[in-house]
C-alpha cells in the first residue's frame, strides 16, 4: 500500500488531484486512519495519469476519455496480431 | 554527430518565449508521449526528441548555451573535452538499458549524443528524477523457435547485471506478454522497483504453421498412393505417425489428428489437433512405356 502523501510529496503534486481521480472512479483509495492509501497495482495507473495531468495539461475527463480510448488501441492491436496470424497461414511460405 | 534544431522539433522559432515552449511542446507530447502509443516504437523515439528539445528550450541556461553556440557548437573548446569522452558517433537516441536483445521503455532520461556533448552526461535538468518514485518498467522480447516454444523449459535472462531464471511453459503464444514483477528498474525515494514485461516471439517454422493450438502442415503424397491409397509417415512435434491415405485421395484433402498439434498453455497433457494437407505430386520425366501405359490408361478411363 501506498500512502497519498507521500506520493504527493515525492511528485510534488496537490493531493486534490488524486481524490478527484478517485471521485472520477480512475483509481480506488482506501482510507485509513493514517490518511489515504492506494494498492501498489494501481500505482502504475495513477504515474500515468499524473503525467497525463501535469505534463501534458489533460484534465480527469479527459483521462477518462483517454483510459477508454486506449484499452480499444491495445484490443484493437491484439486483434490485428490475430488476423494476422490467421492470415499467415494462406501465404506462401511453404 | 549532427546539429539538431531544437527549435523545429517543437516547430517554434528563435522568438519563442517560455509559454510557447510549454505549450508548443505540450500539444506534441499529447500526440507523440509513448502512454498514448502503446507499443509505437517510433512514436517512442519521436518522443524523446520532442522531450530532449524540451529539456533545453524550457531551461533558461541550457537554452542560452544552445543559443549561444548553436551550429558551431563543436568548436566551443569547453565542448571538447566533453566530445572527446563521447566515444560513439552518429546521432542516436539511447533508448537501450544495457541488456542484450532488450529495450527499455521510455523514462524520460534518454538524450541524444548531440545533447550530451553539449551538456554533458546526466545533463538533464533533474525535474522528473525528483519525481522518481515508482521504478521504470523494462519491455523485452524474447526470440523461440516453434519447437521451443512446444515444450516447458527454462530461459535465463540477464537483467541489471543480474541472471533471472525464467521457466516458459509449453504452449506460449506468439505475442504473448508476461510480466516479471519488480525485475524493472529500482524505484526511487522508496518506491517499489517496475516491472519486467516479456513479449514472446515464436518464430516460424520450416513445416508448420499454427494458429492457436491447432498446427497446419503440407504433406507431399505420389500419385500412386493418392489413386490406389497407402501408408506414409509424418514427423510430428513429438514423433512419427504413420498417416493411411485413402484410395483416391484428392489433392488438397485434409485430414485432421486429434491432439497431435500445439501443447495448449498450461494445460497439461493437452494439445490442439494437427491439421494436414495432402499435396499429390504428379510424376514427371516419365517413360516410353509409363506414357503408353498412361494412355492406355485414358483410354480405358475415356470409355467408362
Amino acid at each position: 500500500m501506498i500512502s497519498i502523501t507521500h506520493y504527493c510529496t515525492i511528485h510534488n503534486i496537490d493531493t486534490s488531484f488524486v481524490h478527484a481521480l478517485a471521485d472520477e472512479g480512475l483509481i480506488v483509495l482506501t482510507i485509513a486512519t493514517d490518511g489515504p492509501f492506494i494498492e501498489e497495482e494501481q500505482l502504475p495507473d495513477l504515474e500515468s495519469y499524473t503525467r497525463w495531468h501535469y505534463e501534458m495539461g489533460v484534465n480527469t475527463e479527459g483521462i477518462d476519455v483517454i483510459r477508454h480510448l486506449l484499452e480499444r488501441i491495445r484490443n484493437m492491436q491484439g486483434e490485428m496480431h490475430n488476423l494476422r496470424m490467421r492470415l499467415s497461414l494462406y501465404e506462401d511460405g511453404d | 554527430m549532427a546539429f539538431i534544431d531544437y527549435y523545429k522539433v517543437l516547430g517554434l522559432d528563435k522568438t519563442a518565449s517560455a509559454d510557447d515552449i510549454k505549450k508548443a511542446y505540450r500539444k506534441l507530447a499529447r500526440k507523440h508521449h509513448p502512454d498514448m502509443n502503446p507499443n509505437d516504437k517510433e512514436a517512442n523515439l519521436k518522443f524523446q526528441q520532442i522531450n530532449e528539445a524540451n529539456e533545453v528550450l524550457s531551461d533558461p541556461d541550457k537554452r542560452k548555451k544552445y543559443d549561444e553556440y548553436g551550429e558551431n557548437w563543436k568548436h566551443a573548446e569547453q565542448f571538447e573535452h566533453a566530445k572527446q569522452q563521447q566515444q560513439q558517433q552518429g546521432y542516436t537516441y539511447g533508448g537501450q538499458t544495457g541488456f542484450e536483445g532488450f529495450g527499455g521503455d521510455f523514462s524520460g532520461e534518454h538524450f541524444s549524443d548531440f545533447f550530451e556533448s553539449l551538456f554533458g552526461r546526466g545533463g538533464g535538468s533533474g525535474r522528473r528524477s525528483q519525481a522518481k518514485y515508482r521504478g521504470q518498467d523494462y519491455q523485452a522480447e524474447l526470440h523461440l523457435g516453434l519447437r521451443e516454444a512446444a515444450t516447458t523449459h527454462q530461459h535465463t535472462l540477464k537483467v541489471n547485471d543480474q541472471n533471472v531464471r525464467i521457466t516458459i511453459p509449453a504452449g506460449i503464444a506468439n505475442g504473448q506478454v508476461i510480466k516479471l514483477k519488480g525485475h524493472g528498474a529500482p524505484g526511487g525515494n522508496g518506491g517499489p522497483a517496475g516491472d519486467l514485461y516479456i513479449t514472446f516471439i515464436v518464430e516460424d517454422d520450416e513445416h508448420f504453421k499454427r494458429s492457436g493450438d491447432d498446427l497446419y502442415a503440407n504433406v507431399d503424397v505420389d500419385l500412386y498412393t493418392a489413386l490406389l491409397g497407402g501408408d506414409i509417415t509424418f514427423d510430428t512435434l513429438n514423433g512419427k505417425v504413420k498417416l493411411k491415405v485413402k484410395p483416391e485421395t484428392q489433392n488438397g484433402t485434409k485430414v485432421r489428428l486429434k491432439g497431435k498439434g500445439f501443447p495448449k498453455y498450461k494445460t497439461e497433457g493437452e494439445a490442439g489437433d494437427l491439421i494436414i494437407t495432402y499435396n499429390v505430386i504428379l510424376p514427371t520425366g516419365l517413360s516410353e512405356k509409363e506414357k503408353e501405359l498412361i494412355r492406355e490408361l485414358a483410354s480405358v478411363s475415356s470409355k467408362n
